[in-house]
Formats: structure tokens, C-alpha cells, sequence
């Protein structure tokens, strides 16, 4: 048996490590701090790849925690697992891969970025504690870790959101994303109680094993649709989104939008594979479709008129979760109906999930091009921009490369994803294939906005001091912007070897169940 | 925060010690009583509350430094984490101190008993680490929270951030 | 019947914290009303775990006197809820004093810089 069963519990340990051992590093001075933070975020970016690339070649990995074995999942003849139960399939090694990336993005931009201000080694700790709680919630196979790891990765994004707190908005925003976090989180732990307290298990795999439908089972679900939607910013709760976004730092924001994708990986997670089997009406479905549509729409309308940079890209994410929600909601609703599913509602799924992977790389990268710029230049505004293309060639290219994705520009990776999404939303309702386009259209009508106001024109007299930024937030940006280019120039190996066996994970729910009671059979101390 | 009375601050010196002694008592025997690490360590950290609100901030500030709680704190969660990665032979987390003999290794007894302490393997261990933690962060959470606040200054003075 | 009660209190403060969440305009008051809402949380998992006649769940005391146990998860999952609880409401009170220095004011309508 190699070394390589770990890999679950690795992937948790070392951002752990991490950042329990950054306020000590602080003592060893700057560069050491640096180096820790560099060298651990390298480290769980290859632990993710292997984790994804095992998955991918020997199926559904479980992982117990503290147990005799890493598989025993039912120790001593138990019919339920009783310990604590990391279970990572196609779908979550996919979403860790990402976040991971993005992680590491954010984390090489942020040496140089956050390099004038001091309390870096609780910056430091607090961002590892964030993509802790981030990966445990893509991996984890109960309940009530997901609440937990949900709760992690909230409370040290609050931190980072405030990192700024000699500006007055920055404690705003992070109050408000405070309180929309925490209460969603609350509900959550209701919805895992209400599960309890007819099941007696908080096990993801169990739970979809012996769920039936019933009154129990829907206040659960409302509550866990509700609050996860809150934390992923679909649109009656996304006042939070813009603010937190636009003021953390940018680097910081760049691993908060894979937090926030962490969040819509539990939705699907609850609606697949505990619900999966009830979805045979459409409330459910139309209810994300719906809430997928308003995010689409207002989100986009939002962006077109704000001012600041950071809020329009802040604003265009709201509108890009609702690409996403449509395109599970279109597979939700297909769920239950094979021919339908092979039809247009896998179809809608893979466009979802290539949306994730894209949304997370090209927003990641708009934010930091947006933190680019304020670095260089000071200023928010982009009433106050213009004229910066000269002075900072290689941020405007990449700005360039990232706005060209997400508007959905052949042959860029959104338009991929978007087309897979036009296609099959069409076979639905036509309706929403055209509110998919007219979002596409205004997306790229605020991008040229930016881009003209930025970095065309004249250069200004008061720009003149202004350099390019230095190399490691160049190498952080840039870690994204190849990751846009491969997925863009090779469009067929990214839908095979990377969408495709996460969609089909999250459709094939007997799997997921299958893994736990399976592992458990050739159990023992291994 | 100003000092209290010498009535007040005379009471706190002689009884305050006996919450850091039961807070000590509740993170040692967390294994064998309700309680534990966390439990433990927020009654020690009512310890601290208590010498913060009698003898007011600045005097407390001069006793001890928000260094010593970092340290206390990355002691002890890096005390917790090596716990679990000691394990990983079996798995992460996985109790290898227990029945082992040694230190926290003799079996558990059957039947009501008094409770040995030598008991439960890395789990002593591991509440002992995280009321070091608990003391620290909650302690610091406590010293910050007074730098706050300084209600003789009038309000408006800009924060100061992390520009340096 | 009155095994009920618990969640009769339970409902009570949830809707009263979430209506304090809602309606307050002051921000130490939301912060005590999300505790609230915690409080009836973890008042809510820890009654879901009780037996009327049950003894402590330690395993040791298993084979004597009463073989009924309250159940042991409820309770770790509790106590979980209420570390995180604590680290949320110590990060909140913060905020709220970092706001009032900034602001002057810890009314919702005054602390509105974000808008639009």
C-alpha cells in the first residue's frame, strides 16, 4: 500500500501546519515568512494534483480519520460509520485541484503585494486556515465537518476581509459578510440536526443511502438550499458579495472566490447525492434555475453602472454564480429522467462544471490585475485611470487574456463553457438561452469599459511614476493566465479528462454511496 | 480601564488563583471528566479576565506580553498537529500512545472507578495542547479587545492599520 | 407533552433572534441576537440527543446501574458549535468597536459607505 492513501489527510495537514507554524517563522524575519508561504501553498497545490490524478486512476478515495485503517470505515461490524470520514470522488478531486490553483495564485501575488504592511504572519496563518476550511469542505464525507470546515474557512476569511481595518469599508463589508456567513452557517447546523434527529447519522453516504421524503427531509433541504445560496452570493443575498470582494486584499479575494465555489460544491453535493432521488418534481430545479437567471441578470446590470474596479469585477462574480446555478439547476431537473439526461441535461452539467473551473481561473486573475493596478497606481477609481497600457504591458495583456474568457470571446474557455450552457438551457426554455446571452453581451460591454478607461488613452501627468508591478505578483498572475491559455487551446482534453468524470461523479449517486460500505468489506489494518 | 478599589483588587489576589487551579484541574482531567481542553482553557482565561478588570489594563500590560500568548498558542497547536501526524503510520489522527504503556498508555479499567489518569493515549495529550492554546488565544482575544478600547480618548482618532 | 417544551424554546428564540437580526439597527444588539440564534441552535442538536433516564455515555460506566445512555454525539457536536460560536461572537464585538471608531456610530443607517 503506498504512501499515497494519505493524501486526504495530507492535503488537510500541511495548510494546517501551515499555519500554525507561520507566527513562529515571523521570527526568522521576512524572507523566511515568505518562503514558508510560498513552500506550503507549492506543497498543497501537488498534493491536490496527486490527490485529483489518483482519483482519477483507482476511483472514489476514502479516508478514516484516527481509524485502525485508512478504509475501515465500519469498524468491529458497524452498520454506519461511526469516525470521521474523508470521501473525495471525481467531483470533489476536480473542485480541489482548482481551488488549490487558485490558492496558490493568490498566495505567490500577495508576497509582493501585502509586502508594506506589518501583522503579515496573522495574514499568513489566517490564509491558510482559510484554504484548511476550504479543502475540508470539498472533501468531506459528513455532515457535520462540512459545518465545521464551512465555519473555518468563514471566520479567517472575516479576518482577511478586515485586513485593511484602517479604512472604514473594510470592517463594513466584513461585518456584513460576517453576518450573512454566520447565519448562514446556523442554518446549516439546523438542516444536519433536523437530518439527525430521524437518522441518527450525519454521514453524507449513509445519509443518501437510507433518506426517504418527508416533512423532516424538506425543512432540511430549504434550509440547506437557503443558507448554501447565501454563501455562494445567488441574488436576494448578494449585497455581501461586492463589498467583501472589492475590499480584501487581492490576492485574498482571489482564494475567496474558490471559498465561495466551496459553498456551491456543497449545494450540489446536498442536491445530487442525498436528494438526487427526489428530484423527480421540478420545484427544486426551477428554483435554482430561477435563482441562477436573477444572479445572471441583476448581478450584470449592477456591474454596468459601478465606478470602482473592484466592485464591477465583485459585481460581475454574482452574475457569473448564476451561470453556474443555471447549469446545475438544467442538470437537477434532468436528474430523474434519463432520456432527457442524456439529451441536453448532462450536457448542461458539464457546462456548469467547465463554468467553475473557468470562473475560478479568469476572476481569480481579473481580481488580480484589479489589485495590479490599485498597487501601481493607488487609486480605486476608474474615473480617475487612463493611459496605463504603456506603463504596465504585461498586467494589461494578461487583464486582456482574463476579460477576454469571461466575456465569452472565441476561442477562450468561457465561451466553451457557455456554449455547452446556450445549448442546452435552449432545449429547456428558450427564454433562458437568451438571458444567458444578454448577460454574455453586457459582461463584455463592462470589460471593454475597464479595459478602454485603464489602459487606453492618453497617459496622464500623474501616472508618470508609475512601473510595472514586481515579478512575484506577475508570476501569481500568471500562474492563471497559462492556466486560461491551456484550458482555451485545448478545449477537447480539458472537457474529457476534467469535466466529464466530474459531472459523471456527481450524476452516478450509487457510487458515492458505495464507496464507504465497499471500502469497509476489505477492510483491516492495512 | 481603570483599576478598581483596593477592596475589589485585595479580593482578586487571594481568590482569582483558585480559577487558574480548577481551570488547570479541568484541562488535565479532560480525559476522564466533563470538560477538557477548551472548557479548561476558558476558565483559566476567565483567570486572566479577572486580574484585567481588577487591576486594570495598563498594570496588566506591564505583567505580561502579547508575544508570550502567541508562543502559547503556536505551542500548543503545533503540540496537537504533530499528535495526529505522529499516527499517520496507522492514519492521521490515529491514537498510537494508547495501551502502548508509557506515558497516557495503561488500559482503562472497567466498571466505576475513579478514573486513572494515565489513561487514553494521544487524547490527554491533545487536550492538554489545546488548553495551552485555549489560554493563549482566549487571553489575547482579551488583551486586544482592551487596546481597543481607551474611553478617555474621544472617539474619531483614526485607527491606525497595518501601513507602516 | 412536555417533552416538547425544548422545542417550544427552541422555535421561540430562533424566530426572536432572527427577528432581532432583522429589525435591530444597532450593531451590538445584532451581534447578541446571532447569539441568540446560536443559543437556540445548540439548544435545539443538544435536546435532540437526550433520554429521559439516560446516564452520562462513558463506556466504562456501561455495564452498571442504567443501560440507557444519552446519546454522546449531539453533545461533541454542541460543544463544537459553541467553540466556533465563541470565535465568531469575540469576532464580531470586535468589529462592531472597530466600526464605532470609524464611523462614530454603531447604527445600521449611519454605517453605510457600500452602497449601489
Amino acid at each position: 500500500m503506498s504512501w499515497q492513501v494519505h493524501l486526504p489527510a495530507l492535503l488537510l495537514a500541511v495548510p494546517l501546519l501551515g499555519a500554525f507554524l507561520a507566527p513562529l517563522t515571523a521570527l526568522g524575519g521576512k524572507g523566511l515568512r515568505n518562503t514558508w508561504f510560498v513552500l506550503v501553498s507549492a506543497a498543497f497545490t501537488v498534493i491536490a494534483f496527486l490527490l485529483w490524478t489518483r482519483v482519477g486512476s483507482t476511483g472514489t478515495a476514502i479516508y478514516v480519520m484516527g481509524g485502525q485503517g485508512w478504509n475501515l470505515a465500519l469498524p468491529s461490524g458497524m452498520s454506519i460509520p461511526v469516525r470521521i470520514l474523508m470521501e473525495v470522488d471525481a467531483f470533489s478531486a476536480f473542485m480541489v485541484l482548482l481551488s488549490a490553483v487558485a490558492a496558490l495564485a493568490g498566495a505567490l501575488f500577495s508576497i509582493a503585494f501585502m509586502d508594506r504592511f506589518s501583522g503579515l504572519e496573522k495574514f499568513v496563518a489566517l490564509y491558510f486556515l482559510m484554504v484548511t476550511g476550504m479543502f475540508g469542505m470539498e472533501i468531506t464525507g459528513d455532515f457535520f465537518n462540512f459545518f465545521v470546515f464551512l465555519e473555518i474557512s468563514s471566520v479567517a476569511s472575516f479576518g482577511l476581509v478586515a485586513f485593511w481595518r484602517d479604512r472604514g469599508e473594510a470592517l463594513e463589508a466584513a461585518f456584513k459578510y460576517m453576518l450573512v456567513s454566520t447565519l448562514g452557517a446556523l442554518m446549516v447546523l439546523v438542516a444536519v440536526a433536523f437530518l439527525y434527529s430521524k437518522y441518527n447519522v450525519v454521514n453524507m453516504a449513509t445519509l443518501g443511502k437510507v433518506i426517504e421524503w418527508g416533512m423532516v427531509e424538506k425543512t432540511a433541504l430549504v434550509l440547506f438550499l437557503t443558507a448554501l445560496a447565501m454563501k455562494c452570493g445567488a441574488v436576494p443575498m448578494h449585497m455581501w458579495m461586492p463589498d467583501a470582494y472589492a475590499e480584501a486584499p487581492a490576492g485574498v479575494t482571489c482564494a475567496l472566490i474558490a471559498v465561495s465555489q466551496a459553498s456551491l460544491y456543497g449545494l450540489f453535493r446536498v442536491t445530487y447525492t442525498i436528494f438526487g432521488a427526489f428530484m423527480g418534481s421540478p420545484v427544486i430545479p426551477w428554483v435554482i434555475i430561477v435563482l441562477g437567471v436573477l444572479s445572471m441578470f441583476i448581478g450584470v446590470s449592477m456591474a454596468v453602472i459601478q465606478k470602482e474596479v473592484g466592485r464591477l469585477i465583485a459585481y460581475h462574480s454574482v452574475s457569473q454564480v448564476g451561470y453556474m446555478l443555471l447549469g446545475f439547476g438544467v442538470g437537477l431537473l434532468a436528474l430523474s429522467d434519463a432520456r432527457a439526461m442524456a439529451e441536453y441535461g448532462f450536457t448542461a452539467l458539464k457546462g456548469g462544471i467547465y463554468h467553475i473551473v473557468n470562473y475560478t481561473m479568469y476572476k481569480g486573475l481579473l481580481f488580480l490585475s484589479a489589485g495590479a493596478l490599485y498597487y501601481a497606481t493607488g487609486c480605486r477609481n476608474l474615473n480617475d485611470m487612463g493611459g496605463l497600457g504603456r506603463k504596465m504591458p504585461k498586467t494589461m495583456v494578461l487583464f486582456m487574456i482574463a476579460a477576454a474568457a469571461i466575456a465569452g470571446l472565441p476561442p477562450f474557455n468561457g465561451f466553451v463553457s457557455k456554449l455547452y450552457l446556450y445549448e442546452s438551457t435552449f432545449a429547456v426554455h428558450p427564454i433562458l438561452a437568451v438571458f444567458a446571452m444578454v448577460t454574455s453581451v453586457l459582461t463584455l460591454a463592462s470589460f471593454v469599459k475597464i479595459f478602454q478607461t485603464a489602459f487606453l488613452g492618453p497617459a496622464l501627468k500623474k501616472f508618470e511614476n508609475v512601473r510595472e508591478v514586481p515579478g512575484t505578483m506577475l508570476i501569481g498572475m500568471s500562474v492563471l493566465g497559462v492556466a486560461i491559455l491551456a484550458l482555451s487551446l485545448f478545449p477537447t482534453w480539458s472537457v474529457n479528462h476534467l469535466v466529464e468524470p466530474a459531472a459523471k461523479a456527481l450524476v452516478d449517486q450509487a457510487s458515492y454511496v458505495g464507496a464507504v460500505f465497499a471500502a469497509s468489506l476489505t477492510g483491516g489494518g492495512l | 480601564m481603570n483599576p478598581l478599589s483596593v477592596v475589589a483588587r485585595t479580593v482578586c489576589n487571594l481568590f482569582a488563583w483558585f480559577l487558574a487551579v480548577f481551570g488547570i484541574y479541568v484541562i488535565v482531567h479532560g480525559h476522564l471528566t466533563p470538560g477538557g481542553g477548551f472548557q479548561g482553557g476558558a476558565v483559566v482565561a476567565t483567570f486572566m479576565a479577572f486580574l484585567l478588570v481588577a487591576h486594570g489594563g495598563r498594570k496588566m500590560q506591564s505583567w505580561v506580553r502579547k508575544e508570550l500568548f502567541t508562543l502559547m498558542e503556536c505551542i500548543g497547536l503545533t503540540v496537537f498537529i504533530s499528535a495526529g501526524l505522529l499516527g499517520m503510520s496507522n492514519t492521521f489522527f490515529f491514537n498510537f500512545l494508547a495501551k502502548a504503556g508509557g506515558l497516557f498508555g495503561s488500559t482503562v479499567p472497567l466498571g466505576p472507578n475513579p478514573g486513572a489518569l494515565n489513561t487514553s493515549g494521544t487524547i490527554a495529550l491533545m487536550n492538554l495542547s489545546v488548553g495551552l492554546e485555549v489560554v493563549g488565544g482566549l487571553s489575547m482575544i482579551l488583551l486586544y479587545m482592551f487596546s481597543g478600547v481607551h474611553p478617555e480618548e474621544p472617539f474619531g482618532r483614526e485607527e491606525t492599520g497595518h501601513d507602516r | 407533552m412536555t417533552g416538547n417544551f425544548p422545542y417550544l424554546v427552541v422555535g421561540i428564540l430562533f424566530v426572536m433572534g432572527f427577528i432581532g437580526i432583522v429589525f435591530e439597527k444597532n450593531l451590538m444588539k445584532i451581534a447578541i441576537a446571532v447569539s441568540v440564534v446560536e443559543a437556540a441552535t445548540n439548544l435545539f442538536i443538544i435536546t435532540l440527543g437526550y433520554r429521559s433516564g439516560g446516564s452520562i455515555p462513558v463506556w466504562t460506566m456501561a455495564g452498571s446501574g442504567s443501560s440507557r445512555m444519552v446519546l454522546p454525539t449531539p453533545q461533541a457536536l454542541t460543544l463544537t458549535a459553541i467553540v466556533i460560536g465563541l470565535a465568531t461572537t469575540a469576532l464580531m464585538l470586535s468589529f462592531a468597536m472597530s466600526i464605532y471608531r470609524h464611523y462614530g456610530s454603531l447604527d445600521v443607517r449611519d454605517v453605510r459607505r457600500l452602497r449601489g
